[in-house]
């Protein structure tokens, strides 16, 4: 404890996570390390499949009790793979919070949203059910409920997506955690609540000095609200760095791919959205080498033999490619579009 | 909330109401005169005559369906052909064993299921789900005459621990009236429990699987916590429907069983009635037999709106 402002609150080594899956055994994540300090925002970007969602879960140990976790997780130098369930349950919504993409389906339908929000506080923090009330209220208020003394025992029905998100939100942080994680948080909201509630995540981040996750699958979102970032593919973190340094030139093939293919505003009429040919691979049957060797441009046959290294291309900024001398060449990212 | 209920309210008596028309139109088409019947093959046609005015079966059908409505509404169920005595009376002396015997079968039904039911869903793929699953398989394929006779041979004839059959009554103290009852509840309950405890597995399995089950546990709750506070409440739609219908079933059940125990409940007298075709007997016990199946089920929606939130605001 003593040391706790050098040494990071999380720290992720070589982490692999094996799913029994309908199609078989399947390697979900492998090799995953980073490190997140205190009040750092990290990033996880990527396709639906590449295993950022079950990185998040490995973090929750939420997964499935048939996946087999490898590799280490630490929260203030103690590990946490392996962990116990009720050792576990004492961490979860008290020092590392997660909110989830459906806030439709997120919430019981049987408590009412009070209730819910105060639970963390009764189990974690031994609250009165007085108190805890008092608090979900100050909590929903938080995180800009309209009229929360009143909505308290409402149930989830009676509220709008972007408002369950709210009541999520404030779910998560009751306990004020050291961790939050938000696995795209705003995927099923309308785009014009999307930015009230990532920008509702960013004060909170900020104001309680939190670390975060964020997960999703929109380069932009990312852009806007992380400090550091991690692109995965296949499993693997292909590429990671600091998000400006990361967007300014973007080594890997698949990141620059996944660039070129979102939509430009201003483009002409009838010009086609940029694809990346070929389709994510089953996470069951992975190539050998490079997990996206198969859809590659500039894949040649070294690709396929090994899981390429990470390569420094930057400060802070490395590529798991063995080609970024020739996908460098022209610098694809914020500069060049 | 009142909406809701008068709603439902209103569907029970319509459902009443078929129900009665049904029942009376089903028996009336009946072959085989009553007066007939009582008088013997041999009796004079003149005295058969007289015997079917006097018991008013030669009104024309509405009339005498609305008489029987009104002496329903009244409580007044006419005599029985066969004893001679007030239907109601004969109704009522055999509900004293009738409607404890279905409480009994349905208490041991709901526990069994239900503890069967969650500790399965709960051990979902391992050993315990497995072979309670083939129990649950093998109670469904069990008839439950068959069943209660096995149940005999056990705990009557060999360990002598219960009666084989007969009622000893509420006189000589509840316990003994339980005792007597015990076999036959068992009998009605194995194969219902065994057809709930499916249901409620299935049930608890599918809220598993819903998202608010890892938002609970990623609030720090404990799988057996998430079990009991979030997924059970949201399971208990489907069960109870289906304990609505099974309780019908668990009526007629009690006909067998009856008989199989030598118990004089209400199954028991329609059974007899039938034999003797006292149909003025047997219309009253299925119109009560309907009655208490729309009930029940009328009391499971209601329960329905306590149980979810939902259900209120949409009906309202």
């Amino acid at each position: 404890m003593a040391e706790r402002s050098d040494m990071p609150l999380i720290e992720v080594q070589n982490l692999g996570v094996r799913l029994n899956t309908s199609r078989g055994p399947a390697q979900a994540v492998r090799g995953v390390s980073f490190s997140l300090k205190r009040g750092e925002t990290l990033g996880l970007v990527g396709e639906s499949g590449c295993g950022k969602s079950v990185t998040a879960l490995s973090l929750m140990g939420l997964l499935p009790d048939s996946a087999v976790v490898t590799g280490s997780i630490k929260l203030d130098g103690s590990e946490l793979a392996g962990l116990a369930d009720a050792d576990y349950c004492r961490l979860r919504g008290n020092r590392i919070s997660m909110i989830f993409q459906e806030p439709m389906t997120a919430l019981n339908p049987m408590h009412t949203i009070g209730n819910q929000v105060a639970e963390p506080l009764r189990r974690h923090k031994k609250y009165s059910a007085a108190q805890a009330r008092k608090e979900a209220i100050a909590l929903l208020d938080r995180v800009g409920l309209p009229d929360p003394a009143r909505r308290v025992d409402a149930y989830p029905h009676q509220f709008s997506g972007g408002q369950r998100q709210r009541i999520t939100i404030a779910m998560a942080l009751a306990c004020e955690p050291d961790l939050l994680i938000a696995d795209e948080p705003t995927t099923a909201l309308d785009v014009t609540i999307q930015g009230q509630i990532l920008d509702l995540i960013a004060d909170l981040v900020e104001e309680r000095g939190m670390s975060m996750i964020l997960i999703s699958h929109d380069l932009g979102v990312i852009a806007e609200n992380v400090q550091r970032m991690m692109v995965m593919y296949g499993g693997t973190v292909i590429e990671s760095g600091p998000t400006d340094e990361v967007f300014r030139r973007m080594g890997h093939p698949y990141t620059q791919g996944l660039f070129r293919a979102r939509p430009k505003l201003g483009a002409r009429k009838g010009t086609r959205l940029k694809t990346i040919s070929g389709t994510v691979p089953e996470l069951a049957d992975l190539p050998a080498g490079c997990t996206f060797s198969e859809r590659c441009p500039l894949v040649i046959d070294a690709c396929r033999t090994a899981l390429p290294p990470v390569v420094e291309v930057g400060p802070g900024h490395g590529v798991r490619c063995i080609r970024t001398d020739v996908s460098m060449a022209a610098n694809v990212g914020a500069l060049s579009a | 909330m009142s909406v809701f209920v008068l709603r439902r309210l209103l569907t029970l008596l319509a459902t009443l109401v078929g129900a009665s028309l049904i029942i009376f139109l089903v028996l009336d088409a009946l072959p085989g005169n009553a007066a007939q019947m009582l008088m013997g093959a041999d009796a004079s046609p003149d005295a058969v005559r007289a015997l079917t005015v006097k018991l008013g079966l030669d009104q024309p059908l509405a009339v005498r369906y609305l008489q029987w409505i009104r002496g329903l509404l009244v409580g007044d169920l006419g005599n029985s052909y066969v004893y001679g005595t007030p239907v109601a009376g004969l109704i009522a002396e055999r509900l004293v064993l009738t409607i404890p015997l279905a409480i009994m079968a349905m208490t041991i039904t709901v526990t069994l299921a239900l503890s069967a039911g969650i500790y399965t869903a709960a051990n979902h793929n391992k050993l315990g789900d497995v072979g309670v699953m083939s129990l649950t398989q093998v109670g469904i394929a069990l008839p439950n005459f068959w069943f209660a006779i096995l149940l005999v041979l056990l705990f009557a004839v060999r360990l002598q621990w219960l009666s084989a059959g007969g009622f000893a009554g509420w006189e000589d103290g509840v316990w003994l009236g339980v005792r007597s009852l015990l076999l036959p509840a068992v009998s009605l309950a194995v194969v219902q429990a065994a057809i709930l405890a499916r249901v409620t597995r299935s049930a608890v399995l599918e809220v598993l699987r819903e998202d608010f089950v890892r938002t609970a546990r990623a609030k720090g709750l404990g799988k057996r916590e998430v079990l009991w506070s979030h997924v059970l409440r949201n399971a208990m739609i489907p069960v109870m429907t289906v304990m609505g219908l099974q309780f019908a079933n668990l009526l007629a059940g009690t006909i067998v069983i009856e008989n199989v125990f030598y118990l004089p409940g209400l199954g028991r007298l329609i059974f007899q009635s039938i034999a003797n075709r006292d149909l003025i007997v047997v219309r009253n016990c299925v119109m009560l037999l309907a009655a208490m199946v729309v009930i029940v089920n009328f009391v499971v929606d209601v329960l329905y709106a306590f149980i979810d939130p939902r259900i209120k605001v949409h009906d309202l």
